[in-house]
């Protein structure tokens, strides 16, 4: 290339730097010259009138914070209200000796001795003129010991405050949640002047995904203040809008008998309404009273409950991923029916176990005898592992788990509540995925056997359970679960229904197939050989139904259990799930009892006492 | 000659003190400077954020960690950072392509923790950018030629865009001035330079029309009539006038000034805390303070000329100007000059991340200034 080169000369590009340096500093010189004009402008000549301004009666807007929604029932129920409460609250300006205070507030039982390292550093970390509660919840005893010596605490006061109540407690903590204390995480998260003089915020479930309707929004009051910042006068008022009431589509009756009928039990109970998705029943226990979060936990009883071995605060229903084990037997028939593999009048002899073609090793029927000559409809009633071994080599995996996923397993359903785990369909690609160790990536014959009876690396949550069996019942067709039914106005009092959100159909449209697998289940409940005739036989309404059961294989190696214990949840998990009324189902369920050995023994029970209250009560 | 007039013990004292600075690789002018501006800060910094000691020592904490930063960078020969300069601007280049691929994934409820990823690319920007175009231009004739500034503005672009389209434009014109301050001091010619202000000027209604936010024109429109909405957009202004109005020529005192101790000044600790200096240290105070800026910015200016290579002079001169840009933007803004932009009062104002960035920059102009003699030698 033939352009003139230029040699960098030193030189000159010091004296060029140099020149452009002077023009900045002028630049800079100059700017800040408007600055300071500026600034004399306004403390200079414009003193008098700004200092008119800031001297006189000085107007001060305040935070009025807006009142929580209420949560009902679908039957108009109160489940979270607020009733008023009273607390002890602090102002640090107006104590002389905050320690004293503090001591003598203990002495009187008024806060506990063991929070005043706490309470200090809660105080340092407020204004000097801010007012902080030190206690909630004052019962009528405290009120009246406090009044009484109202003297010597000059600063504290009691204050009136409206607190999160929910009637229920236990029974429906899980699916309600709670509010808390606003933490140093959140506070980053939302716009503090939403938050002006609230404290609280919800944590879980409802209370935290409809957070921002129930909260409402912060009305203002200008106050006419003095120069201590004393409130003098009201001027106006911006007022407060209170956070919307929402109505769930839980059914309280329903939800109090699945948790009396858990009785403690590690478990959970979901029903879903099949033609809208609408849950009914959310239940994990044990559970946990709301009402203590809601009062703000002592650090001692919060880690009570997180120590606790049976895990309260873990919300198994949304949570916990189990091997569904025979309960998923009707939708790999269905599978079976749909992909031609199998036809269901064909009998097929059960010998007690099922051996793969050249392979020694025999995969056991849970009846070690074997159930003899068997069809699709008594497999399926009595549960029988060799027909669904074969069945499951029949369809082969992917379209096994294809089919599992057309009922959404594997993938999170969407409810409107936070934390859910999508369970695990699996399959030859999500092995070659989730393995690093070559050998260990490959699908091998006998992981498709077993996948068969829904164990394995199977995995689904209740809500899943319950979303799979909502969708046999309605021949296919699915629908989001969701726990929310409608949205009232707290002023007006208008109410406006959410619409059930449809989901991809499971694709089946021949009816004869669905009802065979109907007739199947109704077998299992009320069926001569059923599994869980036991439980069904007597019931006065059709229902149908499918048992199961998941063998525990893992335990922690790392906690210490007693002898006892360790057998005890060494036990397998009984499962079931169910539908009724047979020909127009109006509610499916699905329920786990952990270590309950029998699903139909143990959970069959718990999905019918469930099915009779809600169909008593709605028909 | 007033070296002569002192006590020989204060002579031997003050030689003492310079070794440990020259050891150091610090420069004692700028860290004065520093030192007075943080003491300012934790002064204001303790009245306006209710005069809790928490605040004010995690606002020293910070600073710690800053001073250590800056300490740690100084050490740095100036050689060294250019070399890796072109691995910073592309590594923050690669973080911020990231963080935009990243952010699209969580909106709503998750946008603060996007904030906080996003933060670090567009810190790493600031020195990042102009140490590259320093290091670009390092070896090249100066003035430039037409093709040198075209991929100096490229560089300046396509990181200022990432940062716009965050959406986060105060910090992208941040970066943007700092990189105009190198190609400026690296002596393009006034035909380009007033170029450049009538294609500003000329793409103002462009700007206004179709980039800017309904909130920022808001705030435009507040600066010329603030009364036209007293308790929304405009009472950040008025409240910051009577804040520092009322504060006269020798200020309310220390910790009265009703404005700031009653809350009526929103953000009174962090982007408004020059408004509580004005309020309780009056005009005296707030000139004071401009003059320790001045100082700051000037000592930066003289590091530049006396620097030793091109490298060298253009990053600091670029360093020097972009503190002036931050302190001028911010109290014009408190006093009313501009519309209102997220720009903290650099050291001074409480919280940020920025403060590390801040004296990492001054780390770098006292390598630039320390490790010259050894060059020379």
């Amino acid at each position: 290339m033939a352009t003139t080169l230029r040699i960098k000369d030193h030189w000159s590009e010091q004296r060029l730097f140099t020149r452009r340096v002077i023009v900045s500093a002028l630049f800079v010189f100059g700017l800040t010259t408007l600055v300071l004009w500026r600034l004399a402008q306004l403390q200079v000549a414009g003193y008098d009138y700004f200092s008119a301004q800031s001297q006189g009666n000085r107007i001060r807007i305040q935070p009025m914070p807006p009142t929580r929604g209420l949560i009902f029932d679908r039957s108009g129920n109160v489940l979270a209200e607020n009733t008023p409460s009273y607390q002890l609250e602090l102002i640090p300006e107006q104590v002389p000796d905050l320690d004293q205070t503090l001591t003598r507030l203990a002495e009187s039982d008024l806060i506990a001795a063991e929070d005043i390292g706490e309470l200090r550093a809660l105080i340092d970390s407020h204004r000097r003129f801010d007012s902080i509660a030190i206690r909630q919840r004052l019962d009528d005893d405290d009120v009246a010991r406090f009044a009484v010596q109202r003297p010597r605490f000059p600063g504290v006061e009691i204050r009136a405050r409206l607190a999160r109540n929910y009637p229920y407690g236990e029974a429906m903590s899980h699916a309600i949640g709670y509010v808390g204390g606003i933490n140093a995480a959140e506070k980053r998260e939302l716009d503090e002047s939403d938050y002006a003089g609230t404290s609280l915020i919800g944590k879980v479930s409802i209370e935290r995904t409809y957070e921002d309707e129930l909260h409402g929004q912060v009305g203002h009051a200008e106050v006419l203040v003095n120069a201590r910042g004393r409130i003098m006068d009201t001027l106006g008022n911006d007022m407060a809008r209170p956070g919307a009431d929402l109505i769930l589509t839980l059914d309280s009756r329903t939800q109090l008998v699945a948790w009396e009928a858990m009785a403690g039990r590690r478990g959970a109970v979901v029903a879903i309404a099949p033609d809208t998705g609408e849950i009914l029943t959310f239940i994990s226990s044990p559970s946990y009273d709301a009402n203590a979060f809601s009062s703000g936990l002592t650090r001692k009883e919060f880690n009570a409950l997180q120590t606790d071995l049976d895990r309260p605060l873990f919300n198994r229903a949304l949570r916990g991923a189990y091997p569904p084990g025979s309960t998923i037997k009707p939708i790999l028939a269905l599978g079976g029916l749909h992909h031609g593999a199998m036809s269901p009048d064909e009998k097929d002899y059960c010998i007690g176990f099922f051996q793969l073609p050249g392979k020694s090793h025999r995969y056991r029927d849970w009846k070690p005898q074997g159930h003899g000559p068997m069809d699709m409809h008594d497999a399926i009633a009595e549960s029988c592992d060799v027909y669904f071994y074969k069945l499951a080599t029949k369809l082969e995996i992917d379209r096994m788990a294809n089919f599992l996923q057309r009922f959404g397993l594997g993938e999170q359903t969407g409810v409107d509540l936070g934390g859910e785990k999508a369970g695990l369909v699996p399959d030859p690609g999500w092995k070659r995925r989730s393995f690093s160790n070559r050998g260990d990536q490959v699908w091998f014959p006998g992981e498709t056997v077993i996948t068969g009876i829904g164990q394995g690396y199977l995995l689904a949550t209740p809500l899943q359970l319950a979303h799979a069996t909502a969708t046999i019942a309605a021949r296919g067709n699915r629908y989001r679960p969701t726990m929310l039914k409608g949205r009232r106005d707290p002023t007006t009092g208008e109410i406006v229904y959410t619409d059930p959100e449809p989901l991809k159909p499971v694709g089946v449209d021949d009816d004869e197939q669905w009802d065979r697998i109907h007739s199947a289940m109704n077998a299992v409940l009320q069926g001569d050989n059923g599994t869980a005739r036991a439980v069904g036989m007597d019931a006065p309404l059709t229902m149908a139904g499918k048992s199961g059961t998941a063998q525990v294989f893992t335990v922690a190696q790392d906690e210490e259990y007693d002898a006892e214990e360790i057998s005890e949840r060494m036990r397998d998990h009984a499962l079931f799930i169910a539908f009724a009324p047979l020909q127009a189902p109006r509610i499916a369920v699905a329920v786990i009892v952990e270590n309950g050995e029998s699903g139909s023994r143990t959970a069959a029970p718990i999905a019918r006492s469930v099915i009779e209250t809600y169909l008593a009560e709605s028909s | 000659m007033s070296a002569v007039l002192l006590g020989s013990r204060r002579q031997r004292d003050l030689t003492a003190l310079a070794r440990l600075l020259r050891g150091l690789h610090l420069d004692g002018f700028l860290l004065a400077g520093i030192a007075a501006v943080m003491a300012v800060g934790l002064l204001a910094g303790f009245s306006a954020g209710g005069q809790s000691s928490t605040v004010v020592w995690g606002q020293a904490v910070r600073m710690g960690a800053a001073l250590a930063t800056m300490v740690l960078i100084a050490q740095v020969p100036p050689v060294w950072l250019r070399r890796t300069s072109p691995w910073a601007y592309a590594m923050g280049f690669g973080l911020l392509a990231l963080v935009l691929i990243a952010g699209d994934v969580g909106k709503g409820a998750q946008r603060w923790l996007d904030f906080g990823l996003r933060f670090q690319p567009s810190e790493i920007m600031k020195l990042a950018v102009p140490m590259m175009l320093a290091a670009l231009l390092h070896d090249r004739p100066l003035p430039p030629s037409a093709g040198l500034i075209a991929a100096c503005l490229g560089l300046i672009f396509a990181p200022v865009a990432l940062i716009a389209l965050q959406p986060d434009l105060g910090t992208a014109i941040l970066i943007a001035l700092s990189g105009a301050a190198v190609v400026f001091l690296a002596g393009i010619g006034a035909a380009y330079i007033i170029g450049a202000l009538g294609l500003v000027f000329v793409s103002l209604p462009a700007l206004w029309y179709l980039v800017m936010h309904d909130y920022q024109k808001r705030r435009v429109l507040t600066l010329i009539n603030p009364d036209s909405d007293p308790l929304g957009a405009g009472y950040h202004i008025i409240q910051s006038k009577i804040a520092i109005g009322s504060g006269g020529l020798f200020g309310k005192g220390w910790l009265n000034g009703s404005q700031g101790q009653l809350e009526f000044l929103p953000e009174r600790s962090t982007d408004f805390i020059f408004a509580v200096i004005g309020e309780e240290f009056g005009l005296l105070g707030a000139v004071s303070l401009l003059l320790i800026y001045l100082f700051i910015v000037g000592r930066g200016l003289v590091i530049a000329t006396t620097a030793q290579d091109t490298f060298s002079r253009l990053l600091a001169g670029s360093i020097s100007l972009t503190f002036f840009f931050y302190i001028f933007v911010n109290t014009a803004m408190v006093t009313g000059l501009v519309p209102v932009v997220g720009v903290p009062l650099p050291l001074v104002s409480l919280g940020g991340t920025s403060m590390v960035t801040l004296l990492a920059g001054f780390g770098i102009l006292m390598s630039i200034q320390t490790h010259r003699k050894l060059l020379a030698q």
